[in-house]
């Protein structure tokens, strides 16, 4: 499977990581080489194998519907490279 | 119109359960924003979380209230996209394998009934609250992580007001399961709508837009309203509909444009690590089943059925479930096979006040005795229907009983014939022309004549009675 | 005999036989720190000369005394930089505590106020992608101590600690434990809570000991083990008292060696010391017989599908909005782009931009959901193998430690190294790495244990006995 520049570019894109050309460059290249030894998978029959998403065989956990104690706002924003009275700021959305 | 209209819903509903989805934050929240907030909701670093037991219950029972297929194995997923109100960058839903599917609700519209599919009902956490000031946006995250449903319609809706009436009865029946608050204007209940329109003989489902933005049952009514008809005038033209997301704008009544950028989004959906998946026994599933509540459609049937109201009385009746409780309780008590005496207080002046008290009729802190009783003494005539429908409302806002007040405020009716002829002729000698009117065979006379009397003793006197003596003594002059 | 040269155990006699306090055990270990630290740099963020934190004075409660224990960077510690050794997250001090950091300090640990450098975001195996500079390996400073929590290990390694947490999620505890030779256990996932490690692969990570002998880690195991309601994927299941399996008897003990493991690629000087090792489980008892994995050549492409998509969507949340490095930005879009662009590392943008690939539409089947398929059949191989063995022995790592640099540039080669220890994470099964020798050049070699879920027992059984039989962990770096 080979990737593109395209398509990392694409894949920047979604993960938004904003790539430089020579960047782009070189990790279209190293993804290419990756993906090619990932392809190995291909060569296997797994149509009958259920997928393992998840792989302990526990299911069904749930917690109880009582109140516990909250952080402040204080406590909540103390890490905010942003902020303004109680909130996070953030710079505008321009869709 | 040439066109077919076919619409599908999609509501977000707001569980009310105590605490958040995946955390022990409250769902009662004041106004400070970030107060409600814990590493879980925020998404801190290194922060997991666990699923509310309480949320699965709700969904499952609204799930069978709706008639859906409760999956026995369901997972959550990662619904995976960038938005500041989202603090992982991803939303906790459901993908491939909801909680339920295949449902139904059966609703009626312009006077035909109609089944409406529900495709599926799924569980999903809210995501927080975004203000735009100027150069900036403002984050608040007290709503994040607050416990979703997501009930989508199949598209089995085919004009604005089907749509209306659909919303209308999800709404009765999710208020009867009292598993959310289900108000639109506090947005515990929100609505999408996707629209297209296609010919009648198409196969094909014609290009949808979506709308959002829509505040109350109403606004999506009109906004599908604007859009069908912005839509159906572009078809005629021989233009095509832009598959797009539009706003309603409540203010200009209409749709605008979002004008987005990328094309279909990709969510990059996979099963949750973090969360186990969930086997629902059967057993779990019955139970649940087993205390539902009777739901709106079949109270309404039994008390047609059964009490003999009409069925627009019976649907006024049931539009609450604690309200047809109670409004149940005072039939059933009622002593006479007849029950339309106390169905007409309740359908007229309980609901009256309880309208003007901005309350359902059985949060006024009335015993339905006490409304038994209030109806029994107009029937025997110790006081008039006026009087009562006074003494009602001072029943709501003291603690007294009907007999007290009606003996405090000297509110028997008067049925004293003896009392009450000297007054009539007062009536009759200040009001010569009516009589002269009645006499001439104006029927209305009377009954103004007997208002005059009705006025002049407070409402107390027996308009019966007083109609027939004001009708014996003109007849007799 | 410095202090902070002691394992956990010995201090702890001295301390319970008032013969020293831990504050003299943190005052050695500050000393130590400041002299060679500077050559090592396992700790990330250290403070000016002659500003450690010397007149810090721990509690001295529990059974642990107030004995300082070392954290990996990734870990949250409250009130504390935890900052993954990541531009992306500079400034970032947790309101909240991890649950093993809670437990650890209910048991009266004191928890040290530096953290141990790391790969950033656990990316990587040397511990050469942190944004504080690589960690250098005490037994010979040109080389990488491995990674992810090579500064974890290379502390332990030159007493700068005690013992310390790391982090597992395809050999990162265990691979830098053996290019360091100290002890280094993943346990079974789900064993010890996740809640406050800062998620790297969440199905795959697991955050365990490292350690100066196999009975340190057995207690340290036993004090960070048990259920945390806290977290949805941790196991409700007793935790049993890990010392009492420290016999150092294995008679009868059934050993699987997989023929996968022992192919081309292998180190010959790694692979006669680990086949000495093997020599001497016979010699104590045990039995050894040839088994068979036969997945193990897909464990790497599989983990890499996993792990990367997982982390993709794990470090989406680094984006400047509420914590951590934000970029100066017109818009929104352009905070994203820019924050991330400058605040990752080149291996983090690498592992987001392939896990985003392989979940992206389209790609998933062929990809993502292929190689859950592949997972099962990985761990099926090891659900037969534990049919009729007790635990499986293999070398931790193909190589002793390499040069800083080597295979920075190789990011597929630098993948490779991983073979040995990537499928116990796959498979969700514990394993130890205990030190079984050197090589030529007298770099350690670590010798893997790996047993069945909740097998801890079985492993520390083994190692310890192994351990006393050789003697291998008394011979320390000489730095």
């Amino acid at each position: 499977m080979s990737i593109d520049k395209e398509t990392v570019r694409h894949v920047a894109h979604l993960a938004r990581i904003e790539l430089q050309p020579e960047e782009l460059e070189k990790i279209s290249g190293e993804l290419h080489e990756i993906l090619g030894f990932i392809d190995k998978l291909s060569a296997l029959k797994v149509d009958e194998i259920k997928p393992a998403s998840h792989i302990l065989p526990i299911s069904n956990v749930l917690r109880e519907d009582e109140p516990k104690k909250s952080l402040t706002a204080e406590e909540a924003l103390e890490n905010a490279p942003g902020k303004k009275g109680n909130f996070f700021s953030v710079p505008k959305i321009i869709e | 119109m040439k066109y077919q209209t076919v619409i599908g819903l999609e509501v977000h509903l707001q569980l009310n359960t105590r605490t958040k989805a995946f955390c022990g934050c409250s769902t009662d929240f004041g106004k400070t924003p970030n107060s409600n907030v814990c590493p879980v909701c925020l998404g801190l670093p290194g922060s997991l979380p666990v699923y509310n037991r309480q949320a699965l219950n709700f969904a499952i029972k609204l799930a069978l209230a709706f008639n859906c297929q409760i999956q026995e194995y369901t997972k959550f997923d990662r619904k995976n996209y960038f938005y500041p109100d989202l603090p992982k960058n991803y939303q906790i839903s459901q993908y491939d394998l909801p909680l339920s599917r295949n449902g139904r609700l059966d609703i009626f519209s312009e006077g035909q009934p109609k089944r409406i599919g529900i495709t599926r009902v799924h569980l999903e956490e809210d995501a927080g609250k975004l203000i735009h000031e100027g150069s900036e946006s403002l984050v608040d995250f007290n709503r994040t992580g607050i416990p979703l449903l997501e009930i989508v319609s199949e598209p089995d809706l085919n004009s604005p007001q089907e749509a209306f009436d659909y919303l209308t009865s999800l709404k009765n029946i999710i208020e009867y399961l009292d598993v959310s608050d289900c108000d639109m204007e506090k947005g515990s209940l929100r609505c999408d709508a996707n629209v297209s329109l296609r010919l009648p003989e198409a196969k094909e489902l014609g290009v949808k837009t979506e709308l959002k933005n829509m505040n109350s049952f109403k606004g999506v009514k009109d906004a599908l309203a604007f859009e069908v008809q912005r839509q159906s005038a572009i078809l005629e033209e021989g233009g095509t509909i832009t598959q797009e997301t539009r706003l309603w704008d409540a203010e200009s009544s209409k749709t605008i444009s979002m004008r987005t950028k990328e094309g279909a989004k990709d969510y990059r959906y996979f099963p949750d690590p973090d969360l186990t998946v969930f086997i629902i026994e059967r057993e779990t599933v019955s139970t649940i089943e087993k205390q539902l509540p009777e739901l709106p459609q079949r109270k309404i049937r039994r008390f047609v059925e059964n009490y003999g109201l009409t069925e627009y009385d019976a649907k006024i009746l049931a539009a609450s479930r604690k309200a047809a409780d109670f409004a149940e309780l005072c039939i059933r008590d009622f002593p006479q096979t007849d029950k339309k005496e106390i169905v007409n207080w309740l359908i007229g002046p309980l609901l009256s006040e309880a309208n003007q008290r901005k309350k359902h009729i059985d949060e006024l802190g009335l015993n339905h005795r006490e409304l038994i009783e209030l109806a029994l003494l107009v029937q025997k005539e110790e006081i008039s229907h006026l009087s009562a429908k006074t003494v009602l409302g001072q029943m709501l806002d003291t603690s007294k009983t009907a007999g007290e007040l009606i003996r405090e405020g000297n509110l028997g009716q008067i049925s004293d014939s003896a009392a009450l002829n000297g007054i009539i002729d007062t009536v009759i000698r200040e009001n010569l022309k009516s009589v002269n009117d009645f006499k001439a065979g104006k029927a209305n006379a009377l009954m103004y004549l007997v208002g005059q009397v009705m006025k002049k003793t407070a409402g107390k006197a027996n308009p019966k009675l007083v109609g027939e003596l004001i009708g014996r003594k003109l007849s007799d002059a | 005999m410095e202090l902070n040269s002691l394992t956990a155990h010995e201090v702890l006699k001295k301390i319970n036989a008032q013969e020293t306090s831990s504050k003299e055990v943190l005052a050695s270990l500050c000393g130590r720190i400041e002299k060679v630290d500077s050559l090592v740099n396992a700790y990330a963020r250290k403070p000016q000369e002659g500003t450690l934190p010397l007149n810090l004075a721990p509690e001295t409660g529990g059974i642990l005394k107030g004995l300082p224990i070392s954290v990996k960077d990734n870990i949250c510690t409250q009130g504390i930089l935890t900052e993954c050794c990541s531009k992306i997250l500079q400034g970032f001090k947790p309101p909240y505590e991890a649950t093993v950091i809670r437990k650890l300090k209910d048991a009266g640990a004191f928890i040290f106020p530096l953290k141990a450098n790391m790969d950033e975001f656990a990316f990587g195996s040397s511990t050469e992608n942190s944004y504080f500079g690589p960690t250098h390996n005490p037994w010979d400073l040109e080389r990488v101590p491995g990674g992810s929590s090579g500064g974890s290990a290379a502390a332990v390694a030159s007493n700068q600690a005690i013992w310390a947490l790391g982090s597992d999620t395809g050999g990162s505890i265990r691979q830098p434990a053996s290019f360091c030779g100290v002890v280094g256990l993943k346990p079974t996932y789900g064993l010890v809570s996740r809640y406050g490690l800062i998620a790297f692969a969440s199905s795959l990570d697991q955050i365990g000991p490292l350690t100066k002998d196999v009975q340190d880690a057995a207690v340290l195991t036993g004090i960070i083990a048990g259920y945390d309601p806290a977290d949805s994927t941790s196991v409700n299941r007793e935790v049993p008292n890990y010392t009492k399996s420290l016999t150092g008897e294995i008679k009868g003990l059934k050993i699987g060696i997989p023929r996968e493991y022992f192919v081309e690629g292998l180190d010959a000087e790694v692979r006669e010391v680990v086949e000495e090792a093997i020599a001497k489980f016979k010699e104590l008892g045990a039995t050894v017989a040839q088994v068979s994995l036969p997945h193990t050549e897909y464990a790497i492409p599989v983990y890499y599908i996993i792990a990367t998509a997982e982390a993709s969507s794990n470090l989406a949340r680094f984006d400047g909005v509420q914590y951590g490095y934000r970029a100066s930005s017109e818009n929104l879009i352009e905070m994203y782009k820019a924050t991330r662009a400058q605040g990752f590392g080149q291996e983090a943008k690498r592992r987001i931009l392939l896990g985003t690939f392989v979940l992206s539409h389209g790609y998933y089947d062929a990809y993502y959901l292929r190689a859950l398929k592949v997972r099962t059949l990985i761990k099926t191989d090891f659900d037969n193998v534990f049919k009729d063995f007790d635990c499986i022995v293999t070398p931790t790592s193909p190589t002793g430690a390499f040069k800083i640099g080597e295979r920075a540039t190789d990011p597929l080669k630098m993948y490779l190294s991983d073979i040995y220890t990537i499928s116990v994470n796959l498979a969700g099964i514990p394993a130890i790495s205990v030190p079984c020798g050197f090589t030529g050049k007298g770099l350690p070699v670590g010798l893997q244990i790996m047993a069945k879920p909740f097998g801890e027992e079985t492993l520390f059984k083994a190692a310890h006995a192994y351990e006393q039989n050789t003697g291998w962990h008394k011979i320390k770096a000489k730095i």
